[in-house]
């Protein structure tokens, strides 16, 4: 379990992680979302024990992170942003040492890096220097080295950052393998990633935390969330006024139409469904439904939402 | 145990990346180009006609003034620019760890450069009688004296993220430290300086210990000067790390 307790960190004047609090459980995986500069490498960073908090507490499966920054590490695997790796070194050369630093030795240290090598799909590049590798390469081997000592705690900050599809789906299900028995708490900017594979999201917006939630709960809070469109075969007024009698419909807006179908769009006054209710006027007026679509909610719109800053809005009116 | 099989592994990659990339080659062919130019040719090794090596050594100080910066300054820099101190530091090893890792590999790679020196004494003991006993003593106090250069770049390199900075820094301290009991600025100082405050100074400087040693006069007190500037900077390496890391 981590847990996260009123989490400061100031860099001079400046607040960059101002009073965070959570806990996370096994088998979760916690999308952390913010702007650039919201505070999420900084938040991983001080979770990893590279950076003091100045003040609050961090504790990984009971151990307080800043008295004990070696016992905590060992429970942690940890990526940082943009991946750094040793240059010159060669995958295998590269994954044995980090073995060798996280205490194993001979035979054992190579037999885990010839398992990371298997798990991250990095066989056919174990003898080519690190700074040859193109990026999806990088993120691997950079994410091998994170699993070579089998921690209960993955932090990986933007694992995905950079890499085309295909490779961003080789991480995602690596990830999602991976979940049952760990802690993973990621960062990203990929929205549709967090709906993917995460269990949980996380907000942050100037350091601060702005929304802990499901993906899908987050979803609902979505301006547009459970707005129904539907197409249907009936003459203008008559169906504005059926429909608009729907007892959760606030708003009816005629998007489209002719003289004999029409495309409604029909608000919720409290984002409920509205399909039944719809579909029953239509029968009970003999109009024939011909589409009928509700927005699901968008988790960019809600994270747009929670995070435009006072400075962000002035920049744009 | 635990704490030495990490810098064990810390040592190993960092001696490996020396030999992995063109660095060491280099250093090492100018390290003995320019010891043997020195050597013979200012120096003057055949025509002073003496079976010693006191014209080798005397430029040792010099030398690795430039030199021993050079290979110092990519120690911390380059783990800084490259970002892999979050990694290095994130996995259970501690500065204190990583420092003494480097140090032995820096310190060995600088010892193999010295070692390959060997063909001079070989030379002397092929003209005439060398007294062996100096020559070793005089190898000891180059080592010495290359480790305590070493820390003074290591700790100007855990500064900075950029090598030409700490490079600088590491020659400018290094200068001091050769300066403040080199004979002729000594001379200089005592014309206007007390007497008590001239020594203070050279008692902080490499060149007495060194010269001490180099005549063949091994006293434990200059063992002891080495010993605690080389760990004086470790030491202040450390802290400059613990700051950056929060341990």
């Amino acid at each position: 379990m981590i847990k996260v307790e009123h989490l400061v960190k100031k860099f001079g004047l400046r607040t960059a992680v101002d009073d965070i609090s959570f806990t996370v459980e096994k088998g979760t995986v916690l999308g952390f979302l913010g702007p650039n500069g919201a505070g999420k490498t900084t938040t991983i960073r001080m979770i990893a024990g590279y950076l003091p908090p100045t003040s609050g507490a961090v504790t990984v499966n009971g151990i307080d992170v800043g008295a004990d920054p070696v016992g905590a590490q060992k429970q942690i695997g940890y990526m940082p942003e943009n991946t750094p790796l040793y240059d010159e070194m060669t995958v295998q050369a590269f994954l044995r040492f980090m073995a060798e630093i996280r205490g194993f030795s001979g035979k054992e240290r190579d037999r885990r890096a010839a398992a990371m090598l298997d798990v991250c799909m990095l066989g056919s590049v174990r003898h080519q220097p690190i700074e040859t590798l193109s990026k999806g390469y990088r993120r691997r081997t950079c994410l091998a080295q994170t699993l070579i000592h089998d921690p209960p705690v993955l932090l990986l900050d933007e694992p995905t950052e950079g890499l085309d599809p295909n490779q961003k789906q080789v991480v995602r299900d690596m990830i999602v393998r991976m979940a049952p028995e760990k802690i993973i708490m990621m960062s990203t900017h990929v929205l549709e990633e967090v709906e993917a594979i995460c269990s949980r999201v996380m907000i942050i917006s100037e350091g601060r935390l702005k929304a802990d939630s499901h993906p899908a709960e987050l979803k609902k809070r979505s301006d547009g969330f459970n707005t129904l469109t539907i197409e249907v075969l009936a003459p203008a007024e008559p169906a504005v006024a059926a429909f608009g009698r729907i007892p959760d419909v606030a708003q009816v807006v005629r998007v489209a139409g002719t003289a004999e179908k029409q495309v409604l769009r029909l608000v919720p006054r409290d984002k409920q469904s509205l399909a039944v209710r719809a579909i029953e006027t239509a029968a009970e007026n003999r109009w024939l439904v011909t589409e009928l679509r509700s927005e699901p909610g968008r988790l960019d719109d809600v994270f747009r939402q929670i995070t435009t800053t006072a400075d962000v809005v002035k920049k744009s009116a | 145990m635990d704490m030495i099989s990490r810098s064990w592994a810390i040592a190993k990659r960092e001696w490996s990346s020396y030999f992995n990339s063109p660095v060491a080659y280099i250093f090492i062919i100018i390290f003995l180009a320019l010891a043997g130019f020195f050597t013979f040719s200012v120096s003057g090794f055949y025509e002073a006609g003496q079976a010693d090596l006191r014209g080798f050594f005397f430029w040792h100080p010099w030398l690795y003034l430039i030199l021993v910066p050079a290979v110092a300054m990519r120690l911390w820099s380059e783990e800084r620019r490259q970002g892999t101190i979050e990694l290095l530091f994130t996995t259970s090893v501690t500065p204190a760890q990583a420092i003494v890792g480097k140090m032995v590999a820096a310190w060995a790679f600088l010892g193999l450069a010295l070692l390959l020196t060997f063909p001079v004494p070989l030379t002397a003991a092929w003209l005439g009688q060398p007294d062996w006993g100096v020559i070793v003593s005089g190898y000891l106090a180059s080592l010495l004296l290359a480790g305590a250069y070493l820390a003074v770049g290591m700790f100007t390199s855990a500064l900075t993220r950029n090598q030409v900075i700490s490079f600088a820094l590491a020659v400018v301290l290094g200068l001091f430290l050769i300066l403040a009991g080199f004979q002729p600025v000594t001379e200089l100082l005592s014309q206007w300086a007390p007497g008590w405050l001239v020594d203070g100074v050279a008692a902080f400087s490499f060149m007495p210990h060194y010269e001490a040693m180099q005549r063949g006069v091994l006293d434990a007190r200059d063992f002891i000067y080495f010993a605690s500037v080389t760990g004086f900077m470790l030491f202040l390496t450390q802290l400059v790390l613990d700051n950056r890391t929060g341990r």
